[in-house]
């Protein structure tokens, strides 16, 4: 299959290409190495620019007001917006606005009201409450956070950790055992409000990435009415799972641009750096690493348009999203190890973003589903669903 | 394993020769007044020419005499500092003064168990 890009997609990857080289990194480099934000008169300029290119909020649906941008093109812009310093988990400090999350397009009229429509207009933030302390890979099963039946509505007890905005957000997806006789099938999906008596943000979790942190929480007879229900009682896996499948495209996309990213500083370098009289380009151990990850992102990359192709015709897509994410997360990562190695000294500094994409990419292959767990997924499609 | 939020060690004179013997390490700090209120809680980023020790010499000469500090190495200084933020504001029901004059864009909410 040919992924290369049609007229009209070069056109739009080559906007978003000068938007990152001429607004965000020259921004960027005033910034502290680790910064996840603008300062907010940026934020609102650069904000009031992507919305006049046309692409804020490219990946809200049509029908609700989105640019009307198909998954494959939208791919291959995260890979462009992902070009820079803090582009692996901020693309481009989230000037292009997004969707939020991708649940709450399965709410009902009255919750669309109350928390879609005031997310699409920026006015709400919100938080995805699904890893709890007993484990995140596997959540069917991990998810001990218990919601029971009280005066026309649930009472949630549990804790929940490595929640990322749930500080700032103002409510947030949480999913909780309604049945515990049933697994997978005896979880329900809640809208939580964050100023819910009962609902506390108890830490920070620090972790590889200064800029950000992820947060732990607590529910403590926190009762939410039966309104707060998101899909039905009992089939909240499901939701939960589709939004996880989905969100891989855009998590393989992201460690793509920045192994782009790496990949092309080490080449500059490579060409300008001289040691014992001889540029590094031109020894076969520095050019086998760089061949090494030309392969690694045209691999990822023709991986991560085909699961999106899949999903852009209304295919199952599970197997393909589970590939690319652990092509990517994977082969990102040896591509900005081996550009570190390239660079040598100045790569491991805080002057160059190569030590931040690094650290930051670790995370990757642990985050939205371990490599483990996407092997797991493949394991399953080729030697039959019904494997344990 | 215990978690710690709030930094507890003792306070230190804020002069310029006590800023001089600190390491040129990344981290987060905090200044008081005399009596121990704290005043602002600070990050030594990588753009600090010398991390905490330049941050800490540059905080003794604009204050002058009669404030403390406390410091505390940290890689993870950005998180670190937000968390230091959202505690004092949770203990003290506002951020400390100098910050409160130019809080960060947004500030999360935390209540600390």
């Amino acid at each position: 299959m040919d992924f290369e890009p049609s007229s009209e997609q070069q056109m739009l990857i080559d906007q978003v290409r000068r938007y990152v080289r001429e607004e965000i990194i020259p921004l960027e480099a005033k910034l502290d190495p680790d910064a996840s934000e603008l300062p907010p008169e940026d934020f609102k300029r650069l904000t009031e620019k992507t919305k006049a290119m046309g692409l804020f909020g490219i990946d809200i649906p049509k029908e609700f007001g989105g640019p009307d941008i198909d998954i494959v093109t939208r791919t291959m812009l995260a890979i462009e917006m992902a070009q820079h310093r803090a582009g692996l988990y901020v693309p481009c400090y989230g000037t292009f606005g997004g969707a939020g999350l991708a649940q709450i397009f399965e709410a009902n009229d009255d919750q669309k009201e109350r928390y879609l429509y005031p997310t699409l207009r920026g006015e709400k933030k919100a938080f995805f409450g699904l890893t709890e302390p007993s484990g995140g890979s596997d959540p069917a099963r991990a998810i001990q956070t218990k919601a029971e039946r009280k005066d026309n509505g649930w009472v949630l007890n549990g804790a929940k950790i490595f929640i990322s905005n749930a500080d700032r957000a103002q409510y947030g997806i949480v999913f909780a055992r309604t049945d515990a006789s049933k697994g997978r099938a005896g979880i329900t999906c809640f809208i939580v409000d964050s100023d819910t008596p009962g609902f506390h943000v108890r830490r920070v979790v620090h972790t590889l990435r200064s800029s950000h942190y992820a947060t732990e929480l607590e529910f403590k007879d926190c009762w939410v009415s039966d309104h707060q229900v998101l899909g039905e009682v009992n089939k909240g896996f499901a939701v939960a799972n589709d939004r996880l499948t989905r969100q891989r495209i855009p998590y393989a996309a992201g460690c793509i641009g920045v192994a782009i990213a790496a990949h092309e500083m080490a080449i500059e370098w490579a060409k300008m750096r001289t040691t014992f009289g001889e540029k590094l380009a031109n020894r076969q151990a520095v050019q086998w690493m760089l061949v090494d990850n030309e392969i690694d992102i045209r691999t990822a990359r023709h991986f991560t348009l085909e699961a999106a192709e899949k999903a852009r015709r209304g295919v199952p897509f599970r197997t393909e999203a589970a590939i690319a994410k652990l092509m990517a997360s994977e082969g990102g990562g040896r591509v900005v190890d081996r550009a570190m190695q390239i660079h040598g000294g100045m790569g491991m500094t805080k002057d160059l973003p190569l030590e931040r994409w690094y650290r930051e990419m670790r995370i990757r292959r642990v985050g939205e589903g371990p490599s483990e767990v996407q092997r797991m997924v493949i394991a399953r499609e080729i030697l039959g669903s019904n494997l344990r | 394993m215990s978690i710690r939020l709030r930094l507890d060690k003792p306070w230190r004179p804020l002069t310029h020769e006590e800023a001089t013997r600190l390491p040129g390490q990344l981290g987060v700090y905090q200044i008081a007044d005399a009596a121990g209120t704290v005043l602002y809680i600070g990050q030594a980023g990588a753009r600090a020419p010398f991390g905490l020790r330049s941050e800490l010499q540059r905080e003794a000469s604009e204050r002058g005499p009669g404030c403390q500090f406390r410091i505390e190495v940290n890689m993870q200084y950005r998180s670190r500092w937000f968390e230091l933020l959202m505690v004092h504001r949770a203990d003290h029901g506002a951020l400390p003064p100098d910050n409160a004059r130019n809080p960060p864009p947004v500030l999360g909410r935390l209540s600390p168990a």
